[in-house]
C-alpha cells in the first residue's frame, strides 16, 4: 500500500505541466540524438547539464532521465534502417534487424522494437519502485568502511565489464580518480594538483571533462572517415507485426527485459552490455541460431528490450546509493550536485517527490516514446539524411555555450580543449573512455570516505574487512577481478563484444 | 577472421614467428606511466600524514604510483602482443575542432555570445572535407541565430550578446 501511495506520489510530480513537457522535450531530444548516428545520450546530456540548472531538481532529471532512454528507441530506427548503430547499445539490433529491412519487413521490425522497448520500460519502471526504497533503507545503516567498499566493488565490476583489456580499463579508472582529486583538499585545504592555477582551485569542471571526452573525442573519431549514409528504405509501410511475429518475439522480449534489469544495476553495466549479452542468450538458446544474422526477429526483440530495461534500472544504484553504475549516471549526479542536492540514501526520503516523479516519468515518458516513434517514423527517416557536416558544427556550438554557462568561466573551455585530446588519443590508442569518467566522479567520494573510516578506526587498516558488510562487498570485489582474470573468462569476455563483426 | 588473413598476406614467406611489438599499447603504457610519475612528483610536496589522519598527499600518491605500475605492465605486455593499426588522423580536423572551444574561450567575453559562437562555429566548419565556403558561410549564419534564439531569448542564459571589444 506504501507503494500506491508513493506512485500516486510520484504521478501527481511527473503528471504536472511542466514536467510532462519537459519529459517530452528529453524523450524528443533523446530520439532525435539516438537516431543520428555520431552523438550519443552522454555528450548531450553533459551538453545539457548546465541549462537544466534553471529548472526544479525533478524537472531537471526528468528531462535527463528521457534523453537516455529515448536515445534507445531512436537508436533502434538507424539500426533497422541504414545497418548502422545510431546508439552504440543498438548495434546489435542491426545485425538482424537490417536484415529484417531489406526483406521488406523494416515496419515489423521497428513496431517490434518498440514494442520490446515500452514492454521493457514498463518491467522496470515496476522494478525500480519495487527495489530502490529497500535499498535506500539498507543504504542508510553504511558507514564510511561500507561506502568505500562499495565503491571498491563498483569500479571492480565495471573493469570487468568494460569492453577490451583489463588493464588498460584499469589504468583509466585510476588516472580518472586521479584527476578527480585536483583541486583544494576538504581536510586541510591544501591545494593539490593545481599548477598555481586559480581556476583549478574548486577543481576540473566535471561538464567539461565529460563534453571533451565524450563529445570533442566523439566527433574526431567520427572524421576518421567521412561517408555518406545510404537509407535503405525511404518509405516505411504496414507498421503491424503479424501475430506468428508477436508469438516469436514474446519470450525474447522477457528474457531480454530481464538480462537487461539486471546487467543494467550492475557498475559498468547499463544498456550496451545488456543488449550485446541479450543478444548472446537468444542465439545460445534458439533452436534455429543459423537464422540469426539473416533477419531473425528475436534478434531485434531482445536486444531493444534488453537496452532500455538496462537503461532504467541503472539509475537504481545512483538514486539509492548515490553511485553512478555508467557515465550517464555520473553525469545525473552531477545534475543533482548543481541542484544542491547532496546524491545518496537520503535523496529518498528527503527528496520523495522527486524520488517518485523521476520514477513515474520514466513509464510516462516510454508511453510518449511509442507514440513519437511509430507514427512518426517518416520524419526520423528524414532526419538520417541531415549530413554530419552540419551536425558537428551545432554539437560544438551548443558544447561551448553550455560549458561557459556553467561558471561563466573560459578556463572551463580550455578544459574542454584539453579532455578532447587526451580522450582521442587514448580512445585511438584502445582505451574506453566510460571508467576514466567513472573514476573521475568517484575520486572525491572514495577518498572522502577512506580518510573517514580510518578517522573513527583510530588509524586501524584492518577496519575495512572487520566490518562485516564491509569485508562481503571486499570480498565479492576480490571475486570478481579473480574470476575476471581466469582465463577462460577472459576468452569469453571478448566474444561477447566481438559478436557485432 | 580477416585480422588472421591480412596478417597471413603481410608475411607470407616467414616461417618462423615473427617477433612483433603493439606499439599502439607501448605508447599507450609510456603515456599512462609518464602521466602517472607526474603525479607522483607533485604529490611528494602534499604532506603524507599518519594512518588515522590522512593527508592530502597519501591517497593521490597511492594512486599515482598504481597507475605508473599499470602504464609499465601496459608497455611490458606490448612487446608480446600483435601490432595493431592506428588507422588515420583527421590533422585538420584535430587543430580546427580543438581550437573551436579555446577560440569560444578566448572571445566570448569581448565579442559577446553572437561574436564568440559564429567564431566557433566557423572554425569548426571547415573540420570537415566536405564543408565549401559557402555551406561554411550559410551554417555559420544559420547556427548563430539558432543558438542565440534558443539560449538567449528561449532559456534566458544571461551571456551578454555583444562585448566591449565592439564598438559599432
Amino acid at each position: 500500500m506504501e507503494l500506491l501511495g508513493n506512485l500516486a506520489l510520484g504521478f501527481s510530480t511527473a503528471l504536472l505541466p511542466v514536467n510532462l513537457f519537459y519529459c517530452f522535450v528529453g524523450v524528443l531530444l533523446g530520439t532525435l540524438i539516438g537516431v543520428l548516428p555520431g552523438i550519443g545520450p552522454t555528450a548531450t546530456i553533459a551538453m545539457l547539464l548546465p541549462i537544466t540548472f534553471a529548472f526544479s531538481p525533478a524537472t531537471a532529471l526528468i528531462m535527463l532521465a528521457g534523453i537516455y532512454y529515448g536515445a534507445q528507441y531512436g537508436g533502434s530506427t538507424t539500426a533497422i534502417l541504414i545497418n548502422l548503430p545510431g546508439e552504440s547499445s543498438s548495434a546489435v539490433t542491426a545485425i538482424d534487424g537490417y536484415q529484417m529491412a531489406r526483406q521488406g519487413r523494416a515496419g515489423p521490425a521497428l513496431a517490434t522494437a518498440a514494442i520490446a522497448s515500452f514492454f521493457a520500460g514498463t518491467v522496470s519502471t515496476v522494478i525500480l519502485a519495487l527495489f530502490a526504497p529497500p535499498l535506500s533503507r539498507m543504504a542508510l545503516k553504511f558507514g564510511a568502511a561500507e561506502y568505500f567498499s562499495l565503491m571498491v566493488l563498483g569500479l571492480v565490476c565495471s573493469v570487468a565489464l568494460a569492453h577490451g583489456s583489463i588493464l588498460k580499463a584499469l589504468a583509466m579508472i585510476v588516472l580518472g580518480l586521479l584527476l578527480g582529486l585536483v583541486g583544494t583538499d576538504i581536510y586541510t585545504g591544501t591545494p593539490r594538483f593545481t599548477m598555481d592555477l586559480p581556476e583549478l582551485a574548486d577543481g576540473l569542471s566535471f561538464v567539461a571533462v565529460a563534453v571533451g571526452v565524450f563529445g570533442l573525442a566523439e566527433i574526431l573519431r567520427n572524421l576518421e572517415n567521412e561517408r555518406d549514409r545510404a537509407v535503405a528504405v525511404k518509405r516505411v509501410t504496414g507498421l503491424m507485426p503479424t501475430m506468428a511475429d508477436l508469438r516469436a518475439a514474446a519470450a525474447p522480449i522477457l528474457r531480454g527485459t530481464m538480462v537487461g534489469a539486471i546487467l543494467g544495476i550492475l557498475p559498468g553495466g547499463g544498456a550496451i552490455l545488456a543488449s550485446f549479452a541479450s543478444y548472446t542468450v537468444e542465439k545460445r538458446l534458439s533452436r534455429t541460431p543459423e537464422r540469426f544474422g539473416k533477419g531473425a526477429i528475436e534478434g531485434v526483440a531482445a536486444p531493444e528490450a534488453a537496452n532500455n530495461a538496462g537503461a532504467q534500472t541503472s539509475f537504481i544504484p545512483m538514486l539509492t546509493l548515490g553511485i553512478p553504475a555508467n557515465p550517464v549516471m555520473a553525469l545525473m549526479i552531477g545534475a543533482l550536485i548543481i541542484q544542491g542536492i547532496t546524491p545518496g540514501p537520503k535523496v529518498a526520503i528527503d527528496q520523495p517527490a522527486l524520488f517518485w516523479g523521476v520514477i513515474t516519468s520514466m513509464w510516462v515518458g516510454n508511453l510518449m516514446l511509442v507514440l513519437l516513434n511509430l507514427p512518426l517514423v517518416g520524419i526520423w527517416v528524414w532526419m538520417l539524411s541531415i549530413p554530419y557536416y552540419v551536425l558537428f558544427p551545432a554539437i560544438i556550438a551548443f558544447s561551448a555555450i553550455g560549458v561557459y554557462s556553467v561558471n561563466s568561466n573560459s578556463f572551463d573551455l580550455y578544459t574542454v580543449a584539453g579532455f578532447g585530446f587526451l580522450g582521442y588519443v587514448l580512445v585511438k590508442l584502445g582505451s574506453e573512455p566510460a571508467p576514466l569518467l567513472l573514476g573521475f566522479v568517484l575520486g572525491p567520494l572514495l577518498e572522502e570516505h577512506l580518510r573517514r573510516a580510518m578517522i573513527i578506526s583510530h588509524g586501524n587498516w584492518l577496519v575495512f574487512v572487520q566490518r562485516p558488510l564491509s569485508a562481503a562487498l571486499l570480498f565479492i570485489a576480490v571475486l570478481v577481478l579473480a574470476v575476471t582474470l581466469l582465463p577462460a573468462v577472459s576468452r569469453k569476455r571478448e566474444q561477447v563484444f566481438v559478436e557485432e563483426d | 577472421m580477416s585480422e588472421r588473413a591480412a596478417a597471413l598476406g603481410a608475411a607470407p614467406f616467414a616461417g618462423a614467428r615473427v617477433k612483433q611489438i603493439n606499439h599502439r599499447d607501448l605508447l599507450l603504457g609510456a603515456i599512462f606511466a609518464l602521466i602517472g610519475a607526474g603525479f607522483v612528483i607533485a604529490s611528494r610536496s602534499l604532506d603524507l600524514g599518519t594512518a588515522q589522519r590522512m593527508g592530502p598527499g597519501l591517497f593521490p600518491l597511492l594512486l599515482a604510483s598504481v597507475l605508473m605500475l599499470l602504464g609499465i605492465a601496459i608497455a611490458a605486455q606490448s612487446f608480446f602482443t600483435v601490432e595493431q593499426p592506428v588507422g588515420q588522423v583527421p590533422w585538420r580536423g584535430l587543430v580546427l575542432i580543438l581550437a573551436a572551444p579555446v577560440l569560444f574561450g578566448i572571445t566570448v567575453r569581448g565579442l559577446g555570445l553572437v561574436g564568440a559562437v559564429a567564431l566557433a562555429v566557423a572554425t569548426s566548419t571547415f573540420a570537415s572535407r566536405r564543408a565549401g565556403l559557402m555551406l561554411g558561410g550559410l551554417l555559420t549564419v544559420g547556427l548563430t541565430i539558432f543558438c542565440v534564439l534558443v539560449f538567449s531569448y528561449g532559456l534566458g542564459l544571461p551571456i551578454p550578446l555583444r562585448g566591449p571589444w565592439l564598438w559599432f
